[in-house]
């Protein structure tokens, strides 16, 4: 086993409980040749930017770049559908020679006028940070032609991994922010950062947080919309999700418009309440605390009685996670203990210092903590762990399943909700369903002994 | 109406692609190379190429997907990829030990002009390609061609492993196109029907068609292996399928190893599979075996039984072109009519040959292949004239759902229904799986919609 793990990469993973003090090294580039399950910068701005349903998102680079990101998650949209298009300039051999400036000009121009956007994010390739078009230049001249935002995004590929592309989009949005009128917004007013309405969550989210009186100005970016964007800073708190995605755009908006953030997560039933309690704490409101708890007891009582019927089969049985970002572990290890489920290893893309630190110390002795797993290493530790369900992205899923165990999508591929308290029901279901699956049963890991025989 | 904002009116559009019916080069090469025996394909590019294709292929295989990456950073943009290589191929080597690591560029590493022999001959000099393990190699640049072009280059890099000892082996090497596994398996049944011994290459049945084992295997059991590749150059000959997949690699071998080649269409549909066939038979020097006669006697059979069914259909399709030729032939044969086939593969021959099969119907075939063949300008085409089937990969089902028409998913990606790795759309038995997807299409249709008075039990 201990030869599945790069000799350099043996400080990035950290087994709790033992009595060395905690350290894991994180935040850096991966090792060439390495199978990494990470992405690009592009990457990491497409899937922040991508739910802003009236945009027009035009990528400017080869075709793949496009096609890759086509509608491969869910960004559910209450309204406008143009984001699930998508539109690329198809650089070709000459574009890459003579430059791709009056290509992606000409383009604007034709999609401009006909789908008549709000706002148009340009996303940068890797091709056009080598070729050298001038994105900021072209998209300036294409504001002034057709009076409407033309924003570049600087997400150049190979500029560094997931958490760039998450900054590059911060600043992208950060445009727009301020550029709208502010009237008629409430003092208990929030914008919601990093949730991208996967599967319906940010409307979970506003619902709870109109109940207590809390009225959202922009949703960052799950169901967005430019307008709501550009009057963004005229809320009172910003709500920050997914702290890896936003976290920036909450920082300028400090820096700039003064606006506090609350770091939040909506995953659990914990996590959410406590988010609920937070934002009436923030606004020092009795009423809202008072109708904060009225909610967590009303929503704890829809759901409480079935998830005990499931905790039931669930009980001890072991899970493991590698997610993007580790802000989600957090709430996740705290699920599953709602659940009376174990962690045995739990692990993160893009996770730094303080998040790992975090990570350690509210897991139980004996947890794995990895930064930046191979698949094999994952194998490894899933199959020594002796783990029923795992928790991760697309990637992930065929592993899990060729060794005979659970699997959930909390990443792009989810179909249900998995914020709020209902969320933490919708959860709850698929991990059952799928830890309690009769599959298992035919799988070597779990064959009964009847079924072994007719194997043999 | 979720495709809401595509107008039915049709403007000429010049610097622009959406809803692509192709993808880049990069993950054809990686399709490709999967098809070698312990093989770990290799991305020389950032982390997000290969992130994207792994994805990719595994939401279309549903099979874990393994494939390493040069990672590259500013720093390797500005003065080249070769120190990120050198390091990829030492440790892939080191930690995943496969048999053969098959390199790939990408659009940033060829437009910074690293020169992958160059970069895999030091390596294997300063020894970090362990003795008996290979590098192959193919240039795939993403902004020429398409995924189909990416898939042919590596394909023509397996063809330069190929070796002439001067000695024939007896041996046809077939190759088979961008296929599914379950494809070349059905090409392997038929050859050895037939009695041809074949080099199949890629060969990824076993690969991502495999079984639960409880185990997760970074390289399964199958492929074609390095010994076959190189024992290529003392075949009698190569059938390659398809023009646009295969036919680089096999005059390769023509020209290189003095292999003479024939290049046929896939074998999908009625009149290509009997030329494939056809083919191996005059290679093997018998007559065809009863049970391959017998398999096309019950696809002529089944055409018969329900040729009322597809009598002057119109089909629009997208796809690659090999597969859409072969399937326009198909549809021609049994009296449906294509009225509308785009594919993102750019090709004049295509759409000469599109128009040469459809040259007997009594309307012109709309048909395009270039950078403005695309879903949206298909969708706008079937507004104009309306079809009564799509066929065509996954991305299909938005027109599908706003126009309210049945489509059949054939093609790459596939990533919201299963069969296709298991069940093969080539060869005889292969045309019956089509035809009863197609008919079950068309069928289901009808019965949602006759009225009640016309709902018929039997069809």
């Amino acid at each position: 086993m201990s030869r599945l793990i790069f000799e350099e990469r043996k400080d990035q993973f950290f087994e709790t409980g033992g009595d060395k003090p905690f350290r894991i090294s994180c935040d850096k580039q991966s090792l060439a040749g390495a199978v990494s399950q990470r992405a690009c910068v592009f990457c990491g701005s497409r899937v922040v930017l991508y739910p802003i349903a009236d945009a027009l998102h035009l990528i400017h680079g080869p075709i793949g770049c496009a096609s890759y990101t086509w509608d491969i998650r869910g960004a559910l949209s209450s309204g406008p559908e143009l984001h699930r298009y998508s539109f690329s300039t198809d650089l070709g051999e000459t574009d890459v020679i003579f430059g791709g400036e009056g290509k992606l000009t000409r383009a604007l121009d034709e999609l401009i006028p006909r789908h008549q956007p709000k706002a148009a994010f340009v996303y940068s390739t890797c091709i056009v940070g080598l070729i050298g078009d001038d994105l900021q230049a072209v998209c300036k001249k294409a504001t002034e032609r057709h009076g409407i935002p033309v924003i570049p995004v600087m997400s150049e590929g190979f500029k560094g991994n997931k958490r760039a592309g998450y900054y590059a989009a911060c600043k992208a949005m950060f445009q727009l922010v301020g550029t709208g009128a502010t009237e008629g917004i409430p003092p208990m007013s929030v914008n919601l950062l990093g949730d991208f309405n996967l599967a319906g969550e940010i409307w979970i989210i506003r619902e709870y947080l109109e109940r207590m009186g809390v009225t959202v100005v922009a949703n960052i970016t799950g169901d967005g919309r430019v307008a709501d964007l550009r009057r963004a800073h005229g809320a009172a708190l910003n709500l920050v999700q997914c702290s890896g995605s936003t976290m920036e755009l909450a920082k300028m908006m400090q820096g700039t418009y003064g606006t506090p953030f609350l770091r939040v997560s909506y995953l659990g039933a914990d996590d959410m309440a406590q988010a609920l309690y937070d934002v009436a704490e923030f606004f020092q409101s009795q009423t809202a605390m008072e109708k904060a708890q009225d909610l967590v007891r009303e929503e704890l009582a829809k759901i409480y009685p079935r998830l005990k019927r499931l905790r039931k089969d669930l009980e001890g049985k072991r899970a493991a996670l590698y997610v993007g970002g580790a802000f989600k572990a957090f709430s996740l290890i705290k699920a599953f203990r709602l659940l009376g489920m174990k962690v045995m290893l739990a692990g993160s893309q893009t996770g730094t210092q303080e998040d790992y630190e975090e990570l350690a110390s509210i897991c139980e002795p004996g947890t794995v903590i990895v930064d930046d797993a191979n698949p094999l290493e994952l194998m490894t530790y899933l199959i020594e762990k002796d783990v029923d369900v795992f928790v991760g992205g697309v990637k992930e899923r065929p592993i899990a399943y060729k060794l005979g165990i659970g699997f959930c999508d909390h990443n792009h591929e989810r179909k249900l909700a998995l914020e709020g308290f209902v969320g933490m029901l919708n959860f709850a279901e698929e991990i059952h369903a799928t830890a309690m699956s009769p599959v298992w049963r035919f799988t070597p890991r779990r064959a009964l002994p009847e079924l072994e025989e007719v194997a043999a | 109406m979720l495709l809401r904002h595509t107008p039915k009116e049709i403007s000429e559009r010049h610097a622009l692609t959406i809803n692509p019916a192709k993808t880049c080069q990069p993950i054809g090469a990686m399709y490709a190379a999967l098809g070698i025996n312990g093989c770990m394909p290799h991305s020389h590019g950032s982390q997000g190429c290969c992130a994207y294709h792994r994805s990719a292929l595994t939401r279309h295989y549903k099979e874990p997907i393994s494939a390493g990456t040069s990672s590259f950073t500013e720093g390797a943009s500005v003065f080249g990829g070769q120190a990120n290589l050198l390091q990829a191929i030492d440790n892939i080597f080191t930690i995943y030990e496969p048999e053969v690591v098959a390199v790939h560029t990408t659009c940033l590493s060829e437009t910074i002009g690293d020169d992958l022999p160059q970069i895999i001959d030091k390596a294997t000099k300063e020894g970090k390609v362990p003795k008996g393990k290979h590098v192959l190699y193919a240039n795939t640049p993403s902004y020429v061609g398409s995924h189909v072009t990416g898939f042919s280059n590596m394909v023509k890099g397996m063809a330069r492993v190929a070796e002439s000892t001067g000695h024939k082996n007896g041996k046809v090497n077939i190759i088979p196109g961008w296929v599914e596994p379950a494809d070349m398996e059905e090409i392997k049944r038929l050859a050895a029907l037939i009695g041809v011994d074949i080099i199949l290459f890629p060969d990824t049945s076993g690969i991502l068609n495999g079984p639960l084992s409880g185990e997760y295997k970074m390289f399964p059991e199958g492929g074609v292996t390095i010994a076959q590749l190189r024992s290529a150059g003392d075949s009698i000959g190569t059938l390659a399928l398809g023009e646009w997949c295969s036919a680089d690699a096999a005059r390769f071998l023509d020209t290189n190893n003095k292999v003479p080649c024939r290049v046929l269409d896939i074998p999908i549909g009625l009149k290509a599979t009997d030329r494939f066939v056809d083919a191996l038979r005059i290679i093997a020097g018998v007559s065809v075996p009863e049970e391959v006669t017998h398999e096309r006697g019950q696809l002529v059979d089944m055409i018969s039984d329900m040729h009322q069914y597809f009598f002057q259909k119109k089909v629009a399709l997208a796809g690659d072109p090999d597969q859409l030729i072969a399937m326009v032939e198909f549809l021609v044969s049994i009296d449906m009519w294509p009225v509308h086939v785009v594919t993102g593969t750019p090709g004049k021959a295509f759409v000469a040959r599109i128009k040469e099969l459809t040259a007997d119907l009594p309307f012109e075939v709309n048909v395009k292949a270039d950078q403005q063949a695309d879903m949206f300008l298909l969708h706008q085409w079937v507004k104009n004239e309306p079809v009564d089937l799509l066929l065509g990969n996954t991305y299909l089902k938005y027109i599908s759902r706003d126009e309210d028409i049945p489509m059949v998913r054939w093609g790459f990606p596939i990533l919201d229904r299963v069969g296709h790795q298991y069940f093969p759309t080539v060869g005889y038995k292969g045309a019956l799986r089509l035809l009863e997807k197609i008919l079950s299409a068309l069928l289901d249709r009808k019965d949602r919609d006759d009225p009640e008075q016309s709902f018929e039990l039997v069809m």
